[in-house]
């Protein structure tokens, strides 16, 4: 279960005054933070581009170019569902028809009561032991219909 | 005197209850008065074995796999713990496993083997004799030893590392950097993130020896997001090899400073290639530079720098501690060396196998591999990620050699191969290769941008069963365009997959709805 903190722009601004003077800091100023808000407010784009002399337009084409940057908040757990080749050879697709339809939702959504997102994920580099997932950061590997719902259960907390 | 453990904390293991494993066996220890020394190793690489508990003995290790939680009470119970015989996971010494014992372990030897947390045991395990011979040689010696040793970079690619460290070398520039590329996105592929897990200070050397060779005073890491327990292990190792003086401003006491660091991506497949990994590494769209000019000449904040892949740099410790001609005595033709394979998918015995070049694929598949796990025949194997060619069986005498396979149209990559069963529908990977390529395209250059989506398009209506004679046609024709017009290889290679598709399983590619159809 993930808990964020609430938009503050002193935190923000102290976030990305700890990479000022690194080289390339711009992802690691997003991922901060991401980390601290669960995603990359759009009110921090001005921020980040005056602190590093770029335009909005610039810092924008980041954070919406990466798969990995959110632009609202995520629901309280995420699934993701590896959906790449050696996961696909495993039966990957029936597993996410699976939580598609446990949770009513597709994939790049969250349900309505905020408590789950899931998502689709291309490798977690597990593939000896396909299909694989991650819950909330922890990874499953050799998934099977059965250890989905137990992970779908999980996320009723 | 306690009893020494071993469990793996690679992200494979862990996957499979690797830490409940861990936990379950110290508590039951402590219950029983038995005294044991836990260690978290990398993985041996056998990985349907995972988790694979390893007791030391007077005789070796003895292993005992695939435990569970629910084994633990039985194992002490079978006495495990003195290498006891009797317990039906016990699979004897590890090291005698067939999987095991058939491989030649260069890159990989210490993997599994010992604690990736200790420095101390790297080295007692001729960890740091590449860098002080490197130092003790001098760097154009050391560049001409990695040239002769005939590595060939090990991200796909292929191009001698040595020719590629000698231009960064005798290239002009006050500041120079060693780039790890360590976005290790293939499906089928993890032993790049093996190795960063189970052996960190290999790579760390490998990167230290780099620029030594050329001139490089920084080195970056730049590693993808999907790998939390590597950036763990990556930075574990590199603050101990700076508190050891192995980093730093003078290197084990020599003139030459290294300074590394470690760098997470945010999910970008593309970030994979090169020139995209640099614009990201410098804060930018992940965006594919035209070449020339090389990375060697211009490449990271635009100074001339080393990209190589992680098993690329993490052979170059063994070729400077044991020589040159060592290594290049392995493989075939000029694939000199060894290459860690990595067996994924429908694969029984799933894991990493690590061998001279020269193999065939269907020993791989079916002799290492032991045929499919779902216990159905093998229809394709998809060899070097997303964007390689599907292989029949019919091509299974193709030796793993970069030259073999692109004479059959493929690419060994990364070395991943992952296996179908006779369920998979070709037409439906062909299609993924297209999506996948449109998901992950940097939208720099047209054929790929918009190739993909038109791909995947027409193929839709081929599944639907509109005009297939025609689109097949298309679909040709569009590969052709991506072959030769994209900028990288996301692009240029998404034709790999979907034209050997269709040239090897043209039934799953028969007019499904033919009736439907007008006849041509």
């Amino acid at each position: 279960m993930n808990n964020y903190e609430t938009w503050s722009e002193t935190r923000a601004s102290a976030i990305i005054a700890a990479h000022i003077g690194r080289e390339g800091p711009m992802l690691p100023i997003l991922h901060d933070l991401q980390h601290a808000f669960g995603y990359v407010p759009d009110q921090a784009i001005p921020l980040i581009a005056g602190a590093l002399n770029q335009t909005g337009a610039e810092v924008y084409g980041v954070v919406t170019f990466y798969h990995d940057f959110r632009r609202s908040l995520p629901g309280r757990h995420v699934l993701k569902l590896c959906q790449a080749e050696a996961c696909q050879a495993c039966g990957s697709n029936a597993l996410a028809a699976q939580a598609q339809k446990a949770l009513g939702i597709g994939f790049g959504e969250t349900t309505p009561d905020g408590r789950v997102t899931l998502e689709p994920i291309y490798c977690l580099g597990l593939c000896s032991l396909s299909p694989s997932a991650m819950l909330d950061g922890e990874i499953v590997a050799r998934l099977d219909a059965s250890r989905l719902d137990e992970l779908l259960v999980e996320t009723d907390r | 005197m306690s009893i020494r453990v071993y469990v793996p904390r690679d992200a494979a293991a862990i996957a499979v209850g690797a830490d409940k494993v861990a936990a379950s066996i110290m508590k039951e220890a402590a219950a029983r008065g038995i005294e044991i020394e836990m260690i978290r190793n990398g993985s041996r690489g056998m990985h349907w074995l995972e988790t694979l508990v390893e007791v030391v003995t007077p005789q070796g290790r003895i292993a005992y796999g695939p435990v569970t939680p629910r084994d633990v009470v039985g194992l002490f119970e079978a006495k495990f713990y003195d290498g006891a015989g009797g317990h039906a996971l016990y699979q004897g010494l590890t090291e005698q496993i067939p999987f095991f014992a058939k491989q030649t372990r260069l890159t990989f030897a210490r993997c599994g083997l010992i604690d990736p947390r200790s420095l101390e045991d790297y080295r007692a395990h001729g960890g740091y004799a590449g860098l002080e011979k490197a130092l003790a040689a001098g760097p154009v010696a050391t560049v001409d030893q990695v040239f002769k040793s005939g590595l060939r970079g090990r991200g796909g690619a292929g191009f001698p590392t040595g020719i590629k460290w000698k231009t960064v070398a005798e290239a002009k520039g006050t500041q120079k950097y060693i780039v790890c590329n360590a976005d290790e996105g293939d499906s089928g592929t993890f032993a790049d993130r093996m190795i960063m897990e189970g052996d960190p200070f290999q790579l760390v050397e490998g990167m230290t020896i780099a620029g030594f060779a050329v001139g490089a005073t920084r080195g970056y890491i730049y590693l993808r997001s999907e790998y939390p327990h590597a950036k763990v292990a990556l930075e574990a190792a590199i603050e101990a090899a700076e508190r050891a003086s192995y980093l730093g401003d003078r290197v084990l006491g020599s003139a030459h400073a290294f300074h590394l660091e470690v760098r997470v991506g945010a999910g970008a497949y593309v970030c994979g290639e090169e020139t995209s990994l640099l614009e990201s590494l410098e804060g930018k769209r992940g965006l594919v530079r035209a070449k020339p000019p090389l990375p060697a000449h211009v490449g990271l904040f635009g100074k001339p720098t080393v990209i190589n892949n992680v098993l690329s740099l993490a052979a170059v410790p063994h070729i400077l501690a044991e020589g040159p001609e060592a290594y290049a005595a392995f493989g075939m033709g000029r694939s000199r060396g060894t290459m860690p394979i990595q067996l994924a998918g429908n694969l029984k015995h799933g894991g990493l196998f690590e061998t001279a070049f020269g193999i065939t694929l269907g020993e791989l598949v079916d002799d290492i591999g032991g045929g499919t796990f779902s216990g159905r025949p093998v229809k394709a194997v998809q060899v070097g990620g997303p964007l390689g060619a599907y292989f029949p069986r019919a091509l299974f005498d193709t030796p793993f050699d970069y030259e073999a396979f692109a004479a059959r149209d493929g690419l060994i990559g990364h070395g991943g191969i992952v296996v179908f069963d006779d369920t998979a529908d070709m037409l439906k990977q062909a299609r993924f290769a297209f999506e996948f390529c449109s998901h992950e395209s940097c939208g720099k250059c047209t054929p790929c941008r918009i190739g993909s989506t038109r791909g995947h398009e027409v193929l839709d209506q081929i599944i639907e069963g509109k005009n297939p004679a025609a689109n097949m046609a298309l679909v040709e024709d569009l590969c052709q365009t991506m072959k030769l017009g994209s900028l990288c290889a996301l692009g240029g290679f998404t034709p790999y997959p979907v034209l050997s598709a269709i040239a090897h399983f043209p039934e799953d590619f028969a007019l499904k709805k033919h009736h439907l159809e007008p006849a041509g």
